[in-house]
Order: C-alpha cells, then sequence, then structure tokens
C-alpha cells in the first residue's frame, strides 16, 4: 500500500482498506477512495451505511481501526491537528453552538482559526450567506435553511482546502437546496475539493464523482454515467394504463430485479436482460402499454445495489 | 374503532383490570433497567448513605482529642514534666513540637500547625515549693470554638485529677499553681466568626465546581463537541477557555461573601486583603479544575452533578468547616488534606482571624497548587480528542 507522494499534489483524499468497528460490529469495511482536488464528491448510501463514520475518520475525529491514507497530503492517523486546519467540516446535526449569534458563532470560528480579524471575517462570511440582517439572532432560533447556510458559512470561514458536508440538505426546502448547490459548485470552481454524503438522486447527479456505499462497504463509484454503465442492469420503461396492476404481476417473477414506479411510467429491471426479456415477453403487446428499451436511473442502480449487497453482507 | 376493540377484546388484551398497575409496572422495570445500565447513578446510590454514615459515625468529632500542642519549655524540672505528662494523659493534647522562644511559639499557633500552645515559666518547680501557686500558661486557638472548647473546659478537673498521685497531694485535693487558660483569636468563642470565613470556602466549593463539572458534558449532550473537536484546538486551551470566565464569577461571588460577613457579621480580616484575594483566587482555580475534570470523566449533565455532590459531601464535613480537624481520626485527616476546602479554610481563618502572614501559609498554599496541577493533569489527559 504505497501511496504515491507525487499523488499529493492533485488528489485531496487518498485512503485505503479503513475499516472501523462499534461494538463488535463493523460499520465500515476495507474501504478505498480517491477523490481528485476541485471536484465534488457525491457520498451515496442508505441509512447507518457508514457514511457519517468514514467522513469522521477522515477528519480525525474518530481513529480507523485499520487501513491508512491522507487527506490533503497528510496522514489520517497521525497529522490530524494538520488536516483539521485545513478542512471545513459541516456535521450532519446542527452543531454551532444554538445559545450564540450568528455573528457570534462565526466570530468564535474565526478566533479558534486565529483569522487575523475575526469580526471582519465574520461580517464578511455574513454578507457571502445573505444572513444580513440576522446577525444578532440566535443560531437557534433560525430556519432549518439559514442554519444550514451558517453552518456551511462557518465551515468555509478558515478557508479550508476540503469541505467535508454530511447530509448538508437533510431537511432543507428545494429553493434553499438549489442556492446551496449553487454555491456549493461556486466554490469548487474556486479550487475547493467538496466531499458530500446525500440521500437525494438530483443531487448525485450534480456531483462530478459519486461513490455508493451500503453496510460499510463501497459498492460502486466513478462518475454518475460510469457508474449506470457499470451496473449491468437493464431496465425498460413502462406506459400505459393500470401500471399499479401491471407492476403486482411482475413483482416476483424470474428475471425481475425491480419494480418501480416513476410518474406515469414504470421502470421494470433485471440484471439477467435474457431472463428479464423472456419474462416480460407476453406483456409487450398487450392491453396498450408501451415498452421502450431504457438506460436505469441511478436510483434504479442504487436500490439494486442496496438490495444485493443485502443478500452478500447481511 | 370498535372493530379494534372487538379483535382486541377476542385476544385479551384491552381494558384487562388493573391496568394502572400494570403501566406502572412496566415503567418501573423499564426504569430500573436504565438505573442499572447508568453505572455512575447505581453506585451514588450506595456510595452516599455509606459514606455519610462512616463520615458522621467516625470521622466527627465534637469533643476531639489529641489535639496537636507545641510546648514552650522554659525549665526543665521533674514538676514541669509531670505536668506534661498529666496534660498528655488526659488525652485532649497531643505533643507534636517543642520550642524555645515565644516567637516560635506564637507562629505555631498563627499557622495553625498547632491547636494549642503550653508555656512552663522559668522557676516553675521553685515557685511551686515556695507555694507561690504560678501561672502555667495554656494559650488555645480558639477560632474555632468548638475544637477549643471542650479541651479547655476539662483542662483545671483533669490535670488535677492526673497530678494527685505524682504530686502526692491530700484530699480534697489542691493544685500548687494555677492553670491560666488563654484563648486566642477568639476570646469570646463566637462561632459565626468561624462559620463565616469557612462559609466562604464551602459556598465557593459548590458553585465553582457545578459551573465547570457541567461544562464538557453539555457540550456533548448538545451535540456542539463535533463540531469543536473538527477544528484546530487542543484539550489544554478548550480547559483555559472554559475555566477562566468562571474565575472572575468566583472572584466577585468571593467578594460578595467575604463583603456580607464583614459587614453583617462583623467579622474581622486581620490579615492582607491582597494576599486573601490572591489565595482565594488560587482557591476558586482549583476548584474550578476539579468540576472540569469531573466534566471529562462523566458520560451525562447528571453524572456530573452527582460527582459533585460526591465530592462537595466530604468537602463540609472532612475539611473542618463544621467540626474540628484535628478531632478527626487520622485516615480522615488524611483523606481531608486532599480536599481543597480544608487547606482554604485554614487559608481563610488564618488571614481573617489571625492576621497571618504569607509564610505562615507556605504548606496549604502549596497544596492548592498541587491539588490543582493534578486536576488539570487528569482533565487533560482524559479529555476525548476524537469521539472513538
Amino acid at each position: 500500500m504505497s501511496l504515491a507522494p507525487a499523488s499529493a499534489s492533485d488528489i485531496a483524499i487518498n485512503v485505503e482498506g479503513l475499516s472501523k468497528s462499534f461494538g463488535g460490529r463493523e460499520v465500515v469495511h476495507d474501504l478505498s477512495m480517491q477523490v481528485k482536488r476541485g471536484t465534488i464528491y457525491g457520498f451515496l448510501g442508505p441509512n447507518g451505511s457508514g457514511k457519517t463514520t468514514t467522513i469522521r475518520m477522515l477528519c480525525g475525529l474518530l481513529t480507523p481501526d485499520a487501513g491508512e491514507g491522507t487527506c490533503l497530503g497528510y496522514d489520517i492517523r497521525r497529522d490530524a491537528d494538520k488536516i483539521k486546519r485545513q478542512v471545513g467540516y459541516m456535521t450532519q446535526r446542527f452543531s454551532l453552538y444554538q445559545d450564540l449569534s450568528v455573528r457570534e458563532n462565526l466570530e468564535f470560528v474565526a478566533r479558534l482559526y486565529g483569522l487575523r480579524d475575526a469580526r471582519a471575517a465574520a461580517r464578511d462570511m455574513i454578507q457571502r450567506i445573505g444572513l444580513n440582517g440576522r446577525e444578532e439572532q440566535l443560531a437557534g432560533e433560525l430556519s432549518g435553511g439559514w442554519k444550514q447556510r451558517l453552518a456551511l458559512g462557518a465551515c468555509t470561514l478558515p478557508n479550508p482546502q476540503l469541505l467535508l458536508l454530511d447530509e448538508p440538505t437533510a431537511g432543507v426546502d428545494p429553493k434553499a437546496r438549489r442556492d446551496f448547490w449553487n454555491e456549493i459548485h461556486a466554490l469548487a470552481a474556486e479550487g475547493l475539493t467538496v466531499l458530500v454524503s446525500t440521500h437525494y438522486m438530483d443531487e448525485a447527479e450534480r456531483c462530478h464523482e459519486i461513490a455508493y456505499i451500503a453496510y460499510g462497504h463501497l459498492l460502486a463509484h466513478g462518475t454518475v454515467d460510469e457508474v449506470i454503465a457499470k451496473s449491468a442492469l437493464s431496465t425498460y420503461t413502462v406506459s400505459g394504463d393500470d401500471l399499479n396492476g401491471l407492476a403486482a404481476e411482475l413483482t416476483g417473477k424470474p428475471g425481475i430485479d425491480m419494480v418501480a414506479p416513476f410518474g406515469t411510467s414504470l421502470h421494470v429491471s433485471g440484471r439477467e436482460k435474457s431472463a428479464l426479456e423472456a419474462t416480460i415477453a407476453p406483456y409487450r403487446n398487450t392491453r396498450g402499454w408501451r415498452w421502450e428499451d431504457s438506460e436505469p436511473s441511478l436510483e434504479d442502480v442504487f436500490i439494486d445495489l442496496m438490495n444485493r449487497s443485502k443478500d452478500n453482507f447481511q | 374503532m370498535s372493530a379494534t376493540e372487538m379483535t382486541n377484546q377476542d385476544r385479551g388484551v384491552s381494558e384487562r383490570p388493573f391496568g394502572f398497575w400494570r403501566r406502572s409496572y412496566a415503567m418501573l422495570v423499564k426504569e430500573f433497567i436504565q438505573l442499572r445500565r447508568d453505572r455512575v447513578s447505581f453506585a451514588m446510590i450506595v456510595m452516599i448513605p455509606v459514606m455519610q454514615l462512616l463520615l458522621f459515625g467516625y470521622a466527627i468529632n465534637t469533643t476531639p482529642r489529641h489535639l496537636p500542642t507545641a510546648v514552650l519549655i522554659q525549665e526543665d524540672s521533674d514538676l514541669a514534666r509531670s505536668v506534661l505528662k498529666a496534660l498528655e494523659n488526659t488525652r485532649y493534647f497531643r505533643f507534636t513540637r517543642e520550642v524555645h522562644s515565644v516567637a516560635e511559639f506564637d507562629d505555631l499557633l498563627q499557622s495553625g500547625k498547632v491547636l494549642f500552645g503550653v508555656e512552663i515559666p522559668r522557676g516553675f518547680e521553685r515557685a511551686v515549693r515556695r507555694g507561690d501557686r504560678p501561672a502555667l500558661l495554656v494559650a488555645a486557638d480558639a477560632t474555632d470554638p468548638v475544637a477549643a472548647g471542650s479541651a479547655l473546659g476539662a483542662l483545671g478537673a483533669v490535670v488535677q485529677t492526673a497530678l494527685a498521685h505524682d504530686l502526692h497531694i491530700g484530699d480534697p485535693p489542691q493544685l500548687p499553681f494555677e492553670i491560666r487558660a488563654h484563648a486566642r483569636y477568639n476570646p469570646a468563642a463566637e462561632s459565626r466568626l468561624n462559620i463565616v470565613p469557612g462559609l466562604v470556602g464551602t459556598i465557593l466549593t459548590m458553585t465553582m465546581l457545578i459551573f465547570t463539572a457541567l461544562s464538557v458534558t453539555r457540550e456533548i449532550e448538545r451535540g456542539t463537541m463535533e463540531s469543536l473537536l473538527s477544528m484546530p484546538i487542543k484539550p489544554v486551551e478548550v480547559m483555559f477557555g472554559k475555566i477562566i470566565p468562571y474565575v472572575i464569577v468566583g472572584f466577585i461571588q468571593a467578594s460578595l461573601i467575604v463583603s456580607i460577613g464583614v459587614l453583617l457579621f462583623g467579622v474581622p480580616i486581620l490579615g492582607s486583603v491582597t494576599l486573601l484575594a490572591l489565595l482565594t483566587t488560587l482557591f476558586i482555580t482549583t476548584n474550578l479544575s476539579i468540576g472540569y475534570t469531573f466534566s471529562t470523566i462523566v458520560q451525562n449533565q447528571l453524572q456530573a452533578m452527582q460527582m459533585s455532590m460526591m465530592f462537595f459531601l466530604p468537602s463540609i464535613l472532612l475539611s473542618g468547616f463544621m467540626f474540628p480537624f484535628a478531632g478527626m481520626p487520622v485516615w480522615a485527616q488524611y483523606l481531608g488534606e486532599v480536599l481543597p476546602l480544608t487547606h482554604y479554610i485554614r487559608i481563610v481563618r488564618a488571614i481573617m482571624l489571625k492576621g497571618a502572614a504569607p509564610s505562615n501559609l507556605q504548606y496549604d498554599t502549596i497544596a492548592l497548587i498541587a491539588l490543582m496541577l493534578v486536576a488539570m493533569t487528569i482533565a487533560v489527559t482524559r479529555f476525548r480528542r476524537t469521539l472513538d
């Protein structure tokens, strides 16, 4: 497991074989990943899949049981202090001080990182995140969307090179989510590397690269197109009437691994194309259903990965 | 709704009698399970009564004996030795120091190293033989009237009886010398003079402990610890950041208590106010460090409170605040030496009531500094830098 020192320049995160157990239960298993500098890297997976644990190991909040690697060129085991100076970590749960005002929270962070003029830095950040007028409001009294902006502001305040965002948009309305992602893209354009965990497929599609993790195992990674291509899943999109009836009939039949309604259409997917086609053949020209050989959606791929991993690891 | 009721009745689930008791029982079982899992609370249930009983039962003694006493012998004679022997036989006095000058004698009393001083004057034996009834001086540190009171009260009669045999004096016994007891520092034996300075320390112990005992657990419980740990801050920095604000709070509190003591209760400050302020600040910081140490050990705020109580209780009982320190058995005195309040009570009484100088207070000052450093070291090593 040699980590080439040259990689430090264009690779922000480079870890191999990370494992972590809590109370005998392995939460992260032999996880390896590489994140290039300046990219937005999406981290996907169901609840309890080990995303938060992985992020915490990357920023030195947890010590891996096994594995090694670097974050911004620093060893994740030995150089936690140096990593902390260059990494902004936005926790899943709002973890700034609820009983401090917006300004006080930002000034606290600025002082902690030793910024020269904490007041000015806080003032600029309030402008940037659009919280002007709310400077003196207590953080605990802000709505979810504003809290999230404040948290993002706090972790970008010390000008980090890497942002670790743990489900930053959970419970935030669509407009705020879009603004948030625009901000993330703007930051990435400035050269910042962003690792963001999420449940939302549309957010995954906004990432340069994604990784899918379930039950502590990294199951797929690459660009969205690569992940879909590698899935080997065949999907037919069906439109027409009584799709519920069709779904009920198809579910559980050989060759059919997944049936999922998408608005006015139905996605029917299988891992073996021949078996899938054999099963759907009798339905193809009946009751006015229109069948279309299509690409699986990212969601289809992930649900399939999750179902498969359930068989393998549980 | 009726359908559900029917099925429930069929299964025999709904509205059986004694619903209240069954639900209470369910709750009770749950509480027991939680209590069993919460080891600290469980320990407290056992420890607090056991500790109280042991401390009240064994350590506290309102008629203390074997009190440390200095002797100033101006004359080495058989009679002098007999008198000293008799005093020691009363079991109230234990001769720990033998001094040869009045200055040394006074210094020992002022610094609190001894509670009594016995002076045998020059020419004592000859004066007795001549029938002059010379005075045997017994000086007592009466800042704590309880400690000194019973010993002084018993002095005359007990010594008389003890000496009766040695001196072959007749019946009814008549002492050939006079015992002159002199209660120093608090001659009127007013207990409030003793209690008010002690209260300064007791109140500060309670409030300071709780301020910091909650500090780290509060961060953990509110989830802010995760953010804090992800930022480049070191355990020592967290500690100082959490202790220093309360040093100021504690100082204000102390000034308030002392002012009330002086203005309302007429307690004097015979010594230097600056020295008092300085050593009080040290005491405040020591308590804050100990509270902070607790908060790095416990799991939640409730445990932090319990642990503070666990520390507070012996502080009150074993520090000499409530009961005379010198009267406690040796093991309890050793325990007391580990409590900052013990040292501070000596300091505050010495400065306020005896006008003690820094040189009298060296030992207790060093003890406070040592306790503070030990607490801080434990806190810094115990502070979890990760969420592991």
